[in-house]
């Protein structure tokens, strides 16, 4: 069935509310409004204001009243508008979901689904267009997940539900409207495993989340050049997926890594190093890594596109490590 | 402390006030400009327009002094419009050019001006009040007579920041004027339904903020809070609180089904357009007629039109100037 992201992660929130009463939704107009980027549109009507609750911008009070009710028994779903905004709700992420399982010595866990919207590209400027998900993979006691693809957004949701503990699950702004090809049967997919999105011997290309689609077409521009690049999708940013990440460089002995975040301390300075620890001995080259210039994402168009990794500087970034 | 406005009955209405009727004006044309451009994509990003609003940032920026600060949010033209911020540089910055009052890195919800001590722009809800807090925190410090007024929508009340920041500044009778602009959404949510007090008036007063409620559509009304409000503050008698009742006719921003409200609410206030009302009273007592009107819609035009010529001359920063101002270039 083809079908876009925002509709898949529809699909799959109205799965389940449907399928577990303990399920709910909450978050800043996640009802009468259909959600800022319309992904819960018409669950409202479909559920009512009891498990589509609209609430007040609070984020740490709603983030908060997540871990509560989850520890209380219900399965939370709590949505807030973009990463930006989740810093207001920090405390209650890092310092509540993340730890009461451990402090408590395993007594309470806490069952929450936060999901947010996060990256550039669409000229919204400082406040509203970073890439702050690599704080939340530093931090243990969350999963953190990447869906990247409509299989992803459809399939993500029910595991993470299952799931006993806290994960965080990012979606790209600019994925939404992303169309592709969903299985009829839908099943749950698992998240312990990266993705290889596509095969390629001659240097491995690790990414996830709204850099999917460059990095892919990287792989193309890379393949006219006769350079096949194997692209590997994290889809979980948390646990990282050591396993596939080594398979794949002993193979190709070379890596770039490519996210939205800035490079200094960043997902992308992790995942390389752990390439290093692992695959030291395989590699023919440095790891290489294509982020975010360091600095807030500008609002003018040039200088956003500037700023952000572009295709073109992925397949600088690969040609350099094939060189 | 809580008190509906003293009223004085009907403020008369003077020759003088011709002046805010333009600086209405000036906010209202500029941003009908700015729907234009929107849709034609010299402007992008999100866009949230001020349009029924203008009585508000009009009457309470007229009681300012050029010392004194303003912290506003990302709907945030008709602040920066009024309070001097040159109509160019702020069509600039919307069209994301270098010449634009934040260079362009800003955009529509990020204007900022030094000259003017306007302090943004700032889009994260509620962002802006411990700011406000600490710029009034510096001048008192400092021994300035200075105010500094802070906008927010009543969306903000639900945040923490709002709390917090009542809080210090009323603990440290910090000369803050908090100015709620009451528009009824935040978004899709209704107030009655993100307050279990909707008495805006009655939080600032939990942390002894001397709060007024005030006709957001009149900016007589306003303009007489506000300037009893800021001499107050001025004086060193602490923050003070307005909620200026007020409806957005527009959408949330560009682009918004618009299903939390009905049709007619829109049209039953949109009959108590700012412009319109004060427009009535100059004419009711002969402070403007046709011949005034139009001749101030036609400057209002020109300088609109410049601002729009300005920026489509304006030029794009070069690339390599990214990653300045990330830290200070004085200190290398
Ligand atoms: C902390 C935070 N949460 C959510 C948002 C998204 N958001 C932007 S404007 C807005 C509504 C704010 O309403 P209000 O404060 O009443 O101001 P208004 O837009 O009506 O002027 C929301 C929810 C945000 N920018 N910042």
């Amino acid at each position: 069935m083809r079908t876009t992201y925002r509709d898949a992660m529809r699909a799959a929130l109205r799965q389940a509310l449907a399928d577990d009463p303990r399920v709910f939704l909450m978050g800043e107009d996640v009802g009468r409004y259909g959600g800022c980027f319309a992904v819960s549109l018409g669950l409202l009507e479909e559920f009512g204001p009891e498990r589509v609750r609209d609430t007040p911008l609070s984020e740490s009070a709603f983030v908060g009243a997540g871990v509560g009710a989850a520890m209380a028994g219900m399965r939370p779903i709590v949505e807030i508008m973009t990463v930006n905004f989740s810093l207001l709700a920090l405390d209650q992420i890092v310092n509540n979901a993340a730890t009461i399982l451990h402090m408590s010595g395993g007594q309470f866990n806490v069952p929450l689904v936060i999901r947010m919207t996060t990256g550039a590209g669409r000229q919204l400027a400082a406040q509203h267009s970073h890439s702050l998900e690599g704080w939340y993979a530093h931090v243990p006691g969350l999963r953190v997940l990447a869906p990247a693809t409509v299989e992803d957004a459809r399939g993500m949701l029910a595991p993470a539900l299952a799931d006993p503990d806290p994960v965080i699950i990012f979606e790209h702004g600019s994925l939404y409207a992303m169309e592709g090809d969903l299985p009829d049967d839908t099943r749950p997919v698992e998240l312990d495993h990266a993705a290889v999105r596509r095969p390629g011997r001659d240097l491995t290309l690790v990414t996830y989340g709204g850099c999917l689609p460059k990095v892919l077409a990287a792989a193309d521009a890379l393949s006219a050049e006769g350079v096949e690049a194997e692209v590997i999708d994290l889809r979980t940013l948390r646990p990282l997926d050591d396993d596939t990440l080594a398979e794949s460089v002993a193979r190709t002995h070379r890596a770039v890594v490519v996210d939205e975040g800035w490079r200094t301390g960043g997902l992308s300075a992790e995942v390389a190093a752990r390439i290093s620890e692992q695959c030291f001995w395989d590699l023919d080259a440095p790891v290489g890594r294509v982020g975010s210039a360091e600095v807030p994402i500008p609002y003018a168009k040039h200088m956003e596109e500037a700023a952000l990794p572009q295709v073109d500087d992925v397949v600088a970034a690969a040609l350099e490590a094939v060189s | 402390m809580t008190a509906p406005i003293p009223t004085a009955g009907q403020q008369p209405v003077t020759a003088a006030d011709v002046e805010l009727l333009r600086q209405m004006l000036r906010v209202r044309r500029f941003e009908e400009r700015c729907v234009e451009l929107y849709s034609s994509t010299k402007i992008r990003g999100f866009m949230h327009l001020y349009i029924g609003e203008e009585a508000v940032a009009t009457g309470v920026v007229s009681c300012l002094g050029p010392d004194d600060a303003v912290v506003a949010t990302y709907r945030e033209h008709g602040h920066a419009l009024v309070r001097g911020v040159p109509a160019r540089s702020i069509m600039a910055e919307m069209f994301g050019r270098v010449e634009g009052c934040s260079r362009g890195r800003g955009g529509s919800m990020h204007l900022f001006d030094a000259s003017t001590r306007f302090y943004g722009g700032n889009a994260i809800v509620g962002g802006g009040l411990p700011v406000a807090v600490g710029l009034a925190l510096g001048d008192r410090m400092q021994g300035r007579d200075r105010v500094t007024a802070c906008f927010f929508g009543e969306g903000a009340v639900a945040e923490g920041e709002f709390h917090e920041s009542l809080n210090l500044a009323a603990l440290w009778r910090l000369p803050v004027l908090f100015c709620c602009e009451n528009n009824l959404y935040a978004m899709g949510t209704a107030l009655e339904l993100s307050e279990s007090q909707p008495s805006l008036a009655l939080k600032a007063a939990a942390y002894e903020v001397p709060a007024w409620t005030v006709d957001g559509m009149d900016v007589l009304e306003v303009r007489r809070a506000a300037a009893m409000a800021v001499e107050a503050t001025r004086a060193g008698h602490g923050p003070h609180f307005l909620e200026l009742q007020t409806y957005r006719f527009r959408a949330h921003s560009m682009y918004d089904p618009e299903r939390y409200r009905d049709k007619g609410e829109v049209a039953h206030w949109r009959e108590r357009d700012p412009i319109e009302a004060l427009t009535g009273r100059l004419r009711a007592e002969g402070l403007v007629d046709d011949d005034v009107l139009a001749a101030m819609e036609q400057e209002v035009a020109a300088e609109v039109d410049d601002a729009v010529a300005f920026a489509e001359a304006g030029s794009d920063e070069p690339v390599e100037d990214l990653t300045r101002f990330v830290t200070s270039e004085d200190q290398r």
